[in-house]
């Protein structure tokens, strides 16, 4: 499969040219006619497909070459989807092109038929195509969307690498502000704005919400997107597999802020990753309550940000729109869990509608 | 003299000085407009063309002139709609690292606002609206739609919202929401402003219009065809029109709905969509899908429609397969509302729910993938000339399958998750509006354009228009698939990572193109009205048509048909050009007809009144302008001189002047 070649592609790179002077493009794949070799090797004529299918495997597409397992099979699943439907797109461009060419009025060779309208047998295949096509991908749909639900906890943290039996998640509680970003680490009982890390190869479990207007929680080179909505939490499984820094955003418009809803995601090793949470602990101050409502006003471009400690219940508080002392929360239910944090944590039905207002959470 | 500050408020609302004109681009755009509006004014004047406008297109109620001021009105919102595209994407294409281009983020956010806003509303809904209008009731052998004062009124309500998107520019601003203004972010604590309220207006009175139009076209259908046209004899670009009549007329009252809630969240503090007391915003965002999803059927079912007519006429050959082309049609429609939701997978529906509606969505494209195979093979074994509105049905089947590729490819939801609200969706779904709906109006035009006016359009200049577009469409979008997958998002307007800049430059350069596209066209509209003799259409079925429409003269007689016709075939008048079909020279009697009436237009004017008075809270203007139209409407149901008869001797003046032109082709 192609998919396949982009891999082997990726794995071995050969001599390397510039190409057209298209930035991006000349850095992993070289001209297919470059191998000094007579006659096209294969490994030319793969190359060749590839340079065909530049747009998916350019270096800086981060979709195509991501660093996450989920990313990773949400990659694959595209170029599947993309290869299924292209044997039938590519023969209708060609039928389109041909018989636009074949049939026009200056070639007197081509047969004319008026009356011709109707074929049985044309017809069952005009709608079995198709059919076929979206039988096979509609398979690939259930079972993928299943597999990859991000509500689901991980069951692998690569090919061939299932998750260890004792492995606990590094839970990771996200709020979307106006306009940056919140990261609550609940186990370390501290807080970060704008930035955000991860140990390699250890399931991270992301509760997210917003505090104010929707915005969508991405880190494509790690896993797809899912919306931060106030009021209504969802989640994230995902995994970082190699170590680096990933670029994290919102994919949701938000306000004349948005262009700044940006943080750096660290995936590190685990000793550099319990560094790191020794530098957040190092000072920065508690993130009260009070404090938070000061963060939460709108803001742009706000450098990142270490908080030592939390407020006891935060996370839910702002799930219920009672973040200030003495205001009533969303959902007396809501107001409970604040307190006894963890009620969330429990027993989450994984095929369940996971994004609903508080009321109806549990 | 001074007022009182109290009385100020209460006669202009939250209405000030301070807003009027606020920046100095909407200055410079507002000298520009302000000037060509004056100049045209001047010619109407100059050349006394008030009254004619007046008497014969404003207050006209005759469908042919209804469905070209759609187009008209179409064709102007575009020029309005494609100065926002131009600009983003050349604030795009400079706004890197420490160049933050020429605009700041506020006024880039209304601008793809009202860009989309425009595009879908303004500019695609007129198109198509005119378009059924001006050729449906020619294809069913009908003298008029079912309600022609509706239509007048209908076609002036959507002016009117038109008229307030476009006041927006120039008096406070249009909505920084993104063009279906989620809440809560067009909640009045995020969005305070009049934009979102400009937002709510112009589209409760457009969709007015567009509902009622609805209801008249999807009537006219039902209850006035030709004797003998059967259901399974109509055009398919009636059967389209039928389609999507029913879509609107069962989608706009949901918008209606959701837009109505959400401003009484704006305007009387109800908590529908807000994160308190039981509200939830995700309520609209399904709301607005259960209307927005049909809409994207509103529109692509007749370009369906006239690609269906363009490639059996200019193939010179029988439809393949009518009938699946129909079934195919309704399977469609009725797909339409089950697949709302693939719009939002990423706010987290449990993954049966996501599957369910990904399936669905790709149910769709066997339907859509037969309609393809059956133009494919309505081509196989024609004899195809490739006139301008053929060539725009190839760049269209070619396009158009990139586009459906791509479509059901963001319906596999974990694809989806990746690409959501990136500029690869961005790159979808101008694949499949310019490819597919915007093709095929332009198909449209160039078709009927000498059935409405009596002569051709320029095909040297159409076919610049064709070939610009086409390629300016790939240049301007392809970039925008390569940039999704690099994980770009919409509606940034800067960027940091300088590889991204050169794909930007090329989306640029591909809407130049389109510029040079779009100006072609109108160098087309001037030249074929220079040479409009040489281009004069005398015989009526200047394509060798197959529908009945190319019965009539061109333009039709405003009675449309002397007589009746007799519908004995799908292609009707085909079989009766097949039959040698005599036209009937005497026995014409006085026809039945509606006179014009103000009514509508002057409705429509107290709306824009009462929408303006709404958006800027001035309460006394708003309840003044409320009852007038209302006053208005009831008055109009007291005016008892509504028809008319065309005397005898007109219509036998008007067939005779025919047989002459006829007796010199």
């Amino acid at each position: 499969m192609l998919r396949l070649m982009l891999q082997m592609n990726s794995i071995r790179p050969i001599a390397r040219g510039p190409l057209f002077g298209v930035p991006c493009l000349h850095k992993q794949y070289p001209f297919p006619f470059s191998v000094a070799s007579p006659v096209m090797s294969m490994k030319a004529f793969r190359r060749l497909l590839l340079l065909g299918l530049i747009p998916l495997s350019g270096c800086h597409s981060v979709l195509m070459s991501p660093s996450g397992d989920l990313a990773l099979q949400q990659r694959n699943l595209i170029i599947d989807s993309l290869i299924l439907m292209l044997l039938i797109v590519v023969p209708v461009i060609l039928m389109a092109l041909l018989f636009a060419w074949h049939y026009r009025a200056s070639n007197k060779k081509a047969h004319y038929d008026p009356e011709w309208s109707h074929s049985t047998m044309l017809e069952l295949l005009i709608w079995s195509a198709p059919l076929l096509i979206i039988i096979a991908l509609g398979a690939l749909t259930w079972v993928s969307a299943h597999k990859l639900d991000p509500f689901r906890p991980l069951d692998r943290l690569a090919a061939g690498k299932p998750v260890p039996v004792d492995a606990k998640p590094l839970e990771v509680d996200v709020v979307a502000l106006d306009w940056k970003w919140l990261f609550i680490y609940p186990e370390q009982n501290m807080a970060v704005v704008n930035e955000l890390a991860a140990p390699v190869d250890r399931p991270i479990r992301f509760r997210i919400t917003a505090s104010s207007v929707m915005n969508s929680f991405f880190i494509p080179a790690m896993a797809g997107q899912i919306y931060a909505m106030p009021g209504m939490v969802t989640e994230l499984h995902a995994v970082i597999n190699k170590p680096g820094e990933f670029d994290g955003f919102s994919a949701n418009f938000s306000g004349d802020g948005f262009n700044h809803m940006t943080f750096v995601f660290h995936g590190l090793s685990d000793d550099d990753f319990a560094q790191w949470v020794q530098k957040v602990k190092a000072g920065g101050g508690e993130l009260s309550r009070d404090e938070y409502v000061k963060l939460a006003q709108p803001s742009e471009q706000v450098p990142v940000h270490y908080y030592e400690g939390v407020a006891p219940g935060l996370f839910m508080a702002i799930l219920g729109n009672c973040v200030p002392a003495g205001s009533t929360c969303v959902d007396n239910r809501a107001a409970g869990t604040a307190v006894e944090e963890g009620a969330m944590n429990s027993g989450h039905d994984s095929n369940g509608t996971a994004a609903m207002p508080m009321a109806t959470t549990q | 003299m001074s007022l009182h500050p109290d009385l100020t408020q209460l006669i202009f609302g939250r209405l000030t000085w301070h807003e009027i004109l606020p920046e100095p681009i909407v200055v410079g755009t507002f000298i520009v407009v302000a000037l060509g509006g004056l100049a045209l004014l001047a010619v109407i004047t100059y050349f006394k063309l008030w009254g004619y406008l007046w008497r014969e297109w404003f207050t006209s109620i005759d469908h042919k002139k209804i469905g070209v001021m759609y187009i008209i009105l179409g064709l102007v919102m575009l020029l309005r709609g494609f100065s926002d595209a131009i600009m983003m994407r050349a604030q795009q294409a400079i706004s890197f690292g420490h160049n933050v281009g020429y605009l700041p983020p506020d006024h880039y956010d209304q601008i793809f606002t009202a860009h989309g806003v425009i595009m879908i509303f303004f500019v695609a809904m007129p198109l198509v609206t005119g378009m059924m209008n001006f050729v449906m009731p020619l294809q069913i052998g009908a003298r008029d739609v079912a309600f022609p004062f509706l239509n007048n009124f209908s076609f002036w309500m959507t002016v009117s919202g038109a008229v307030l998107v476009m006041m927006s520019l120039f008096v406070g601003e249009f909505a920084r929401t993104g063009w279906l203004a989620y809440p809560p972010l067009s909640g009045i604590v995020s969005s305070p402003d009049a934009g979102v309220d400009y937002y709510i207006w112009a589209l409760q009175i457009a969709g007015v219009g567009t509902l009622l139009s609805g209801v008249n076209l999807l009537t006219t259908i039902i209850k006035m065809r030709a004797p003998g046209m059967t259901l399974m004899r109509m055009p398919v670009f009636t059967w389209t029109a039928l389609c999507t009549n029913v879509l609107i007329v069962a989608a706009f009252p949901v918008l209606t709905v959701a837009l109505a809630m959400l401003a009484l969240d704006r305007y009387a503090g109800t908590n529908f969509f807000t994160t308190v007391l039981g509200g939830n915003a995700m309520m609209y965002v399904n709301l607005i899908w259960i209307w927005g999803h049909p809409e994207v059927y509103i529109l692509i079912l007749p370009a369906f429609g006239i690609f269906s007519e363009v490639t059996a006429t200019f193939s010179q050959k029988r439809l393949f397969g009518y009938a699946s082309m129909v079934y195919a049609t309704v399977v469609i429609t009725v797909l339409s509302y089950l697949v709302w939701l693939h719009h939002f997978f990423t706010m987290g529906s449990g993954a049966s729910v996501n599957s369910f509606f990904g399936i669905t969505t790709m149910i769709i494209s066997i339907p859509t993938g037969a309609k393809i195979f059956n133009w494919l093979f309505t081509m196989f074994r024609g004899r195809i000339t490739f006139e301008v509105p053929m060539l725009w049905t190839v760049g269209f089947i070619v396009t158009f399958a990139i586009g459906g590729m791509t479509g059901v490819l963001l319906a596999v939801p974990p694809a989806d998750f990746s690409l959501h609200n990136s500029l690869f969706l961005i790159a979808h779904f101008h694949n499949v509006i310019i490819g597919g709906v915007l093709f095929g109006l332009f198909a449209g035009i160039n078709y009927w354009f000498p059935k409405a006016f009596g002569f051709k359009l320029d095909p040297f200049w159409g076919k610049c228009s064709f070939w610009f577009w086409l390629i300016g469409f790939y240049f301007a979008f392809m970039p925008l698939y390569v940039l999704g997958l690099m994980g770009v998002t919409r509606r940034l307007s800067h960027f940091d990572d300088p590889s991204l800049q050169i794909w930007f430059e090329l989306a640029a350069f591909g809407a130049f193109l389109i510029l040079l596209g779009i100006f072609s066209m109108l160098i087309q509209f001037a030249v074929s009205f220079m040479r409009r003799e040489q281009l004069r259409d005398k015989t009526g079925d200047p394509w060798n048509g197959r529908t009945l429409e190319w019965s009539t003269s061109s333009p039709p007689p405003k009675y449309n048909f002397a007589f009746t016709p007799l519908v004995h075939d799908i292609d009707a008048w085909w079989q009766m050009k097949q039959h040698r079909y005599q036209r009937p020279l005497g026995g014409f009697r006085s026809i039945h007809m509606p006179k014009n009436t103000g009514a509508g237009i002057i409705m429509a004017g107290f709306a824009t009144v009462f929408g303006f008075a709404m958006i800027w809270y001035m309460w006394p203007l708003a309840i003044i302008s409320f009852v007038a139209l209302l006053a208005t409407a009831i008055g109009h149901t007291f005016n008892y001189q509504r028809d008319y008869y065309l005397p005898t001797e007109e219509v036998a003046q008007a067939e005779a002047s025919r047989t002459e032109l006829l007796a010199h082709v």
